[in-house]
């Protein structure tokens, strides 16, 4: 189907259901217990998991196929945003033309940076990334100001022009009057789902996202860009030249983080200049390293378990703790709350930085590679294993020759 | 004439720290092949030790002034620090005020520590490991050390002074025979420049006329003909870790009084200091140090109003844009070596 194999057209099937489902699997707990705090199932958070995801999606075509550590990913992440909230200004709050447009200006920056940095490699290439980044966002922040309004973020304004704005049209992101914010909540027992328009969107995007990056895994560009990551001297003696191939990459992954972009600015309609700071490129980095690099679902895995982390550990404080431990002796509930504390609420980027260097001492496939040692593990108890049926999904650590 | 030679003044400081940052991560580089992101932390880390010695110095207890009464009659409480109280007013008040060099006490031991630790615990682990690998992992470790910071000294800047002595400001106009009030530099920008080139020139001379320097020269150049020789140079290295740690410590301890340090301060200098090693050339001390101030300077040059009027927005941009230039035409940087991260 859609020229997939059978195989990876039921992976497909399962990313879709799984990804339809989401409203529904992420709310397992009902409403009145304690443990309604743990549910995801909100749309803000949602849709965050969708975004992040494509934005990770696209940022392992580029590091996970072809080993090239970008470094300065986020500043496509925020030309996106800037695009679609003019748009906004300029013509009106249907969100499709600035989408469009928001991949096509991601392409052409991408392009040029790509262009620039991809003559040098390895670490060199990771520098040049995040300066431009860094010059990007400090512009953003300083000279043009006019374009992106500076500190304040940029914003619609009442007196926009807004030409294609209607009577009756929503003052808020819509398709073609299908408005983002809103949403159908469903009832069931003590259980509450709600379904929200701009999930949904954002959702169908992230699945035709998925469904090219399948097709580019096994298509034989993909073959050719893992080809550089393996040997790349080895690939220019035999006279081929990797750097159209490489920008390429460069370039679909700038699309996607633009497209990521255009989506945040879709979901809420602002874009402020942090969004290109570069401890937002390393989020994605981050997220891709910890799901799994060069693996299909990692990068999505790590985009969802970095962002459901965030909203739920930054959540708990010092009562909630004290609300857990209840149960103990006094003096044992303070110290342990003492010994948690640091961890949650405020700190959990102490939490995220430790996890991120014991995923990359221990594990350096991330959360894919320790599913399927867990697996084997098991699998090896009952008879001895087959061995690693699909090389996609089992990535041994690759050599990296574009360093 | 004067505005020039004020904006190189001015340069200066800034262009210590870039060179003493810069030749800690090329120390780091040359000798032991890592790519350090953590170096930034170590910075904020020396400038937090200033923090932690004016603390320490502060430390009092209430005593009651019998000479003084509140608004209520009744006699004031003041606070006395112990060591006001050990070695009287004057000493001990001195101390408080020279806290910030005093921090150098602090500062060495600790960040040799921390270095030893690091390469230790941690870095050992990641030699044969891809250099995205070094990267990332190093990256974690400046996260996590700037998120324990923040933890304990919160996420707000924290003034520190320094001494009195240094508190004014030169005026450098009046004695090159210019109108007075023209360049005018305070005196610890001064001391800071000092305080950095006495730092190079004492690595710099350690490595080149000592001993144990020319066995690290020796094992930059070939680390395995040097072990063969049956010298233990890994041990070395390590030790050359904790120098690295420490001359970025101390260059954040004698930056607290010009920038209050933040937990977040490391992570500013890191990136710029990565330019500048690019800049210089990956490996090369000297390319280093001439990098950090050859930018230092060109950025205050480009904060300057007339520049500024000519191409707006160029004291944002220029170091990035002067690294981009550089990789493109000389991808060795200004005086790297042959043979030293090429592809």
């Amino acid at each position: 189907m859609l020229g997939l194999s059978a195989k990876d057209t039921r992976f497909l099937l399962i990313v879709v259901f799984l990804t339809l489902a989401t409203p529904f699997l992420l709310q397992p707990f009902p409403e009145t217990s304690s443990l309604a705090q743990f549910n995801a199932g909100y749309p803000d958070l949602m849709q965050k998991f969708a975004i992040f995801g494509i934005f990770a999606i696209g940022f392992n075509i580029l590091f996970g196929l072809t080993g090239y550590l970008s470094f300065g990913h986020a500043a496509f992440l925020g030309v996106g945003s800037y695009t679609v909230v003019w748009m906004y200004k300029l013509l009106g709050y249907n969100v499709l033309p600035g989408l469009v447009l928001a991949i096509i200006i991601s392409a052409l920056f991408a392009l040029v940076i790509g262009f620039i940095s991809l003559r040098r490699s390895g670490i060199y290439f990771s520098i040049l990334t995040l300066a431009f980044a860094q010059m990007s966002y400090n512009l953003a922040y300083s000279v043009l100001t006019p374009i992106t309004n500076g500190e304040t973020g940029l914003q619609v304004y009442l007196n926009d022009p807004q030409i294609l704005m209607g009577e009756n049209s929503p003052t808020s992101p819509h398709l073609f009057g299908i408005v983002m914010r809103d949403s159908t909540q469903i009832q069931m027992g003590d259980w509450l789902f709600t379904m929200n328009n701009g999930y949904y969107f954002c959702a169908v995007i992230a699945i035709i996202a998925f469904y090219i990056s399948l097709r580019i895994f096994r298509s034989p560009f993909g073959m050719m860009l893992r080809a550089i990551k393996t040997n790349q001297t080895r690939m220019n003696y035999t006279g081929l030249n990797s750097r159209p191939y490489t920008l390429a990459a460069f370039v679909i992954s700038g699309m996607y983080a633009g497209l990521a972009g255009g989506l945040l600015a879709a979901m809420d309609p602002l874009a402020g200049a942090e969004r290109m700071q570069w401890t937002a490129s390393g989020e994605v980095v981050l997220m891709t390293i910890l799901g799994g690099a060069g693996t299909l679902m990692g990068p999505v895995l790590g985009a969802g378990f970095i962002k459901y982390c965030e909203n739920i550990f930054s959540k708990i404080n010092d009562g909630v703790l004290h609300g857990w431990f209840a149960f103990m002796p006094d003096g044992i509930e303070d110290l342990i709350v003492a010994m948690i504390h640091p961890f949650v609420g405020k700190g959990w980027h102490l939490t995220l930085g430790i996890l991120f260097m014991l995923v990359v001492i221990f594990l350096p496939g991330g959360l894919v590679e320790g599913g399927q040692r867990v697996a084997r593990l098991f699998r090896r108890n009952k008879k001895a294993g087959p061995g690693d049926k699909d090389p996609e999904h089992h990535p041994k650590q690759a050599p990296h020759v574009a360093e | 004439m004067d505005a020039i030679l004020l904006q190189i003044l001015n340069g200066l400081d800034k262009g210590s720290a870039y060179a003493l940052i810069a030749l800690g991560l090329t120390l780091i580089f040359g000798t032991l092949g890592v790519v350090n992101f953590a170096h930034g932390a170590l910075f904020m880390i020396g400038a937090f030790c200033a923090v932690v010695m004016q603390r320490l110095l502060n430390l009092s207890y209430e005593v009651v002034d019998p000479t003084r009464t509140d608004f209520l009659g009744n006699p004031l409480k003041v606070q006395m620090p112990y060591v006001e109280s050990w070695f009287g007013t004057e000493f001990g008040g001195g101390l408080i005020e020279w806290s910030v060099p005093l921090s150098i006490l602090l500062a060495i031991p600790v960040m040799v520590g921390l270095g030893f630790a690091m390469e230790r615990g941690l870095i050992k682990h990641f030699y044969k490991r891809p250099h995205a690998d070094q990267i990332l992992v190093t990256f974690g470790l400046a996260i996590v050390l700037q998120e324990i910071i923040k933890y304990f000294f919160g996420a707000n800047p924290i003034p520190t002074t320094s001494p009195d002595l240094f508190s004014g400001s030169f005026d450098f106009g009046v004695l090159l025979g210019f109108d007075p009030n023209t360049i005018i530099y305070p005196y610890w920008r001064m001391v800071y420049f000092l305080f950095a080139l006495i730092i190079i020139g004492g690595v710099f001379s350690f490595l080149q006329f000592t001993t144990f320097g020319m066995v690290v020269r020796a094992g930059m150049a070939d680390r395995e003909t040097v072990g063969l020789l049956g010298i233990n140079i890994d041990r070395r290295f390590t030790i050359m870790f904790g120098l690295a740690a420490a001359v970025a410590g101390l260059a954040g301890v004698m930056y607290a009084p010009i920038l209050s340090p933040n937990y977040h301060m490391g992570m500013d200098f890191l990136v710029l200091s990565f330019v500048v090693v690019v800049v210089g050339g990956m490996g090369s001390l000297p390319g280093a140090v001439l990098a950090g101030f050859l930018l230092g300077i060109l950025q205050s040059f480009a904060s300057m109003n007339e520049v500024k009027s000519i191409i707006p927005g160029i004291d944002q941009v220029i170091i990035y844009l002067i690294a981009i230039i550089i990789l493109l035409t000389r991808p060795r940087g200004l005086m790297g070596r042959k043979g030293v991260m090429e592809d």
